[in-house]
């Protein structure tokens, strides 16, 4: 139900002139059309229903990134919602959730987290950012770059280091910090992909007390699983983004005449089509079983999305780019949906570690069960 | 067929490495090393360099200004510019058009066009794809009808690269319809891109770049005098200009250079440990890529053996252009995952020619290799696609 509704939106109010005209406009995003996510309940569908929410899990999230995949929509849904949301949802004390929750819930509040340091690749535990006790808070130092949605967010969720070694997964405390704060720098940008971003910079940033979400030093595992949620719904809206690439594939293929034939009679292309088909629904087999075991906290969730994360970014990649490739010239211009589905496509890949990076995390965790 | 040099071969090495060192102009060399965009002066200055020294038209008989090369110094000269990584001579007029006119053009074209080649006073483009018409090219429809001393030409082509900075476009363009094959009623036209009723509209691409356009022609006069050759014949004559095309395409030099920076890229620590090098997914990666470049190395130079001993280029050119533009696209996929979040701003008024600053380079080059990655998915696509090359090579060479 919620699929349909979401689907029906992208389909009467979200078309690519639509987007595009979004993308070109001013923040990026179309302010309207969040109050409308907000309206229809989409914000909510996260948080609790104490908080004003609709008790919505992973199922849920899948469920509407997948549609968000297929319309290229550029709200920051990932950001404020997944991001900032998830973390709010899950460590902040009344007080907090009273402070940001419900503005972001209705729609009034952008939000950001800023879980990527400039050293630090895809390393979310490497925090070179500082937060030294100052009485009962805190003064922050240091740079976090491709904050997602940075460019708007009233509120800041910034991971920094109270405690440990640079790498430690230990030491690192999360903080809700108003983003006109001052001692906090910005460079805004455009990404490739039609979102935007920005690098941030804090000198000598003072947050209260009020500011700390949950425990100090102890924010590294509220990250970690909101980074794997995130994860899976950047893995879920790719999707989303390849069956409609295949789709509008197999259409070009059947309409595009050359040698007095449509290009999709040839057997060679034929077969290839279906290789992209094979490789939408294994992939789409993964992301449902990787929702479910995070649905059911499994521990072998964060597992799971890695090995669908890898999977996006090998199969994924080649279905990607086999769309392209069958478009011909016209695949590669600036004109065509294809090309701007390319491209959001690639920087889902990229977005919380690539294929290797996955790969490597669930060898660890294989092998940490063979050891045992 | 041995890869050690002779002694003169290697005093030649010497001699082109030399004049690299003195005559690469370093501000063009930081633009190349650091992945900013050069503009059309750059380009002519460069072109000009070569031409003051006599090296401008390395394939073209000496009678028309070539060089007189033998296979292997041509081969030492492709190799050393590209480990400098010079920008490649823009192909259209010096490798495509220029050999059509001292190949099939009378007297009067030749003394009219080659000079002004020669010497990058004239910037050319090429004028075959339509948009109905790319893979099946045979079925063009821009039509020159005759009328008294001139042709008038109407019509549209695509993926006219650079037609901007175009002086002259060369174009396939149909002559007659009422013939049993349709190659047989294409002709070869030069066109002044100044005529009365051509325009150029460009045609933004996937990384936002406008290198490619659309040209129209409307009712343009061209003379007679502009036709290559006998009418019917275009066809014949851009065959042996595509196989020449592909020979191209094959970029060992440019593809070894990439790699080497590569390497040195990914052997950076980070995160303040272990390098991307120590990866042992991403090395693996790199020395499949290393592995394939070598392969394509050596057919290359197979290839270049069997011209040596004065066979033409023919269908076997065609694994040429597709391993080399697979290659080049292994190697963009590395430069994306190697910059990694690094790749995904985007900061388009960097890569305007006009933009003054070229100290920040790092994290430019970087973000580059996004756009880098998306911009050339079109090299399995030009050139006559990698589809169409095994449909070439499938036919021509296995008979099927």
């Amino acid at each position: 139900m919620l699929a349909d509704s979401v689907a029906r939106f992208i389909d009467n109010e979200y078309d690519f002139e639509s987007r595009q005209q979004i993308v070109e406009g001013g923040v990026g995003y179309s302010r309207e059309l969040w109050q409308t996510y907000a309206e229809l309940g989409w914000t909510a569908i996260p948080f609790a229903e104490s908080d004003g929410g609709f008790d919505g899990g992973p199922i849920e999230l899948i469920l509407l990134m997948e549609q968000f995949g297929r319309g290229l929509v550029v709200e920051p849904y990932l950001p404020t919602i997944v991001l900032a949301g998830g973390v709010l949802r899950r460590i902040a004390s009344a007080k907090q959730r009273k402070k940001w929750l419900s503005g972001i819930i209705e729609g009034r509040t952008q939000a950001a987290l800023a879980f990527a340091e400039p050293q630090a690749r895809f390393e979310i535990s490497d925090v070179a950012t500082t937060a030294d006790a100052n009485g009962n808070g805190f003064i922050l130092n240091g740079q976090k770059n491709l904050v997602l949605n940075g460019n708007n967010a009233d509120l800041l969720i910034i991971p920094a280091r109270t405690g440990g070694a640079q790498s430690d997964e230990n030491g690192i405390t999360l903080f809700a910090v108003a983003s006109d704060s001052t001692g906090i720098d910005r460079k805004d940008y455009a990404t490739v992909d039609g979102h935007h971003a920005a690098d941030i910079s804090f000198k000598d940033l003072h947050v209260d007390s009020e500011s700390i979400l949950g425990a100090v030093g102890k924010g590294y595992a509220t990250l970690q699983a909101v980074i794997d949620e995130a994860t899976l719904a950047v893995c879920a809206e790719a999707v989303g983004i390849l069956r409609t690439m295949h789709d509008k594939t197999v259409e070009y293929a059947k309409n595009r005449v050359q040698f007095g034939v449509p290009i999709g009679t040839f057997q060679a292309l034929q077969h290839r089509m279906v290789d992209m088909l094979m490789a939408c629904e294994q992939t789409y087999s993964l992301l449902l079983w990787a929702a479910m075991l995070n649905a059911d906290g499994d521990a072998d969730a964060p597992k799971a999305i890695s090995a669908l994360k890898y999977q996006i970014g090998t199969a994924g990649r080649t279905v990607a780019q086999e769309a392209v490739q069958i478009h011909g010239g016209m695949g590669v211009t600036w004109e065509l949906d294809i090309s701007h589905y390319f491209k959001r496509f690639t920087a889902i890949e990229l977005l919380f570690g690539n294929a290797d990076f996955h790969l490597n995390r669930y060898l660890a965790r294989t092998l940490h069960e063979s050891a045992r | 067929m041995h890869v050690s040099f002779t002694d003169d071969e290697l005093a030649f090495q010497q001699e082109v490495r030399a004049f690299l060192e003195e005559e690469y102009p370093d501000d063009i060399r930081r633009k190349q090393d650091s992945g900013l965009p050069i503009g059309r002066d750059d380009i002519v200055r460069w072109q000009k360099i070569l031409y003051e020294k006599g090296w401008a038209a390395v394939n073209w008989p000496v009678e028309h200004g070539g060089t007189g090369w033998t296979t292997i110094q041509k081969y030492i000269f492709e190799n050393e510019m590209g480990k400098v990584n010079a920008p490649l001579f823009v192909p259209f007029g010096m490798k495509m058009v220029g050999p059509i006119i001292y190949t099939f053009g009378n007297d009067d074209q030749k003394k009219r066009f080659l000079p002004d080649i020669l010497a990058s006073d004239t910037w050319w483009c090429q004028g075959y794809s339509e948009p109905g018409s790319g893979s099946d090219l045979a079925s063009l429809k821009t039509k020159a009808d005759r009328t008294g001393d001139h042709y008038i030409v109407n019509g549209t082509k695509t993926w006219t690269t650079l037609a901007h900075y175009a002086d002259w476009i060369f174009c396939l363009v149909r002559t007659s319809s009422d013939v049993a094959r349709r190659q047989d009623g294409i002709s070869f036209l030069l066109i002044d891109m100044k005529s009365r009723g051509v325009s150029v509209k460009p045609i933004p691409t996937i990384d936002g770049g406008r290198d490619i356009n659309e040209v129209h022609f409307e009712n343009v006069e061209v003379p007679v005098e502009n036709l290559i050759g006998k009418e019917g014949k275009g066809w014949t004559y851009g065959k042996v200009l595509l196989q020449h095309e592909r020979t191209n395409m094959a970029t060992v030099p440019q593809s070894k250079y990439r790699l080497r920076k590569l390497k040195r890229e990914a052997a950076s620590p980070i995160s303040g440990a272990a390098s991307l090098m120590e990866d042992p997914n991403f090395a693996r990666k790199v020395a499949v890529a290393e592995i394939e470049l070598k392969a394509l190395e050596y057919t290359e130079l197979r290839t270049l053996a069997a011209i040596a001993v004065g066979k033409a280029p023919g269908p076997e050119s065609s694994i040429l252009k597709i391993k080399g533009t697979v290659v080049q696209q292994m190697l963009d996929e590395l430069f994306l995952e190697a910059a990694g979040y690094y790749a995904l701003p985007y900061l388009s008024d960097r890569y305007d020619v006009d933009f003054p600053e070229i100290e920040k380079i790092t994290y430019d080059a970087q973000t580059k290799s996004s756009l880098k990655y998306f911009n050339n998915r079109k090299a399995t696509i030009y050139g006559g696609s990698n589809e169409i090359q095994k449909n070439i090579i499938a036919k021509h060479v296995l008979g099927l």
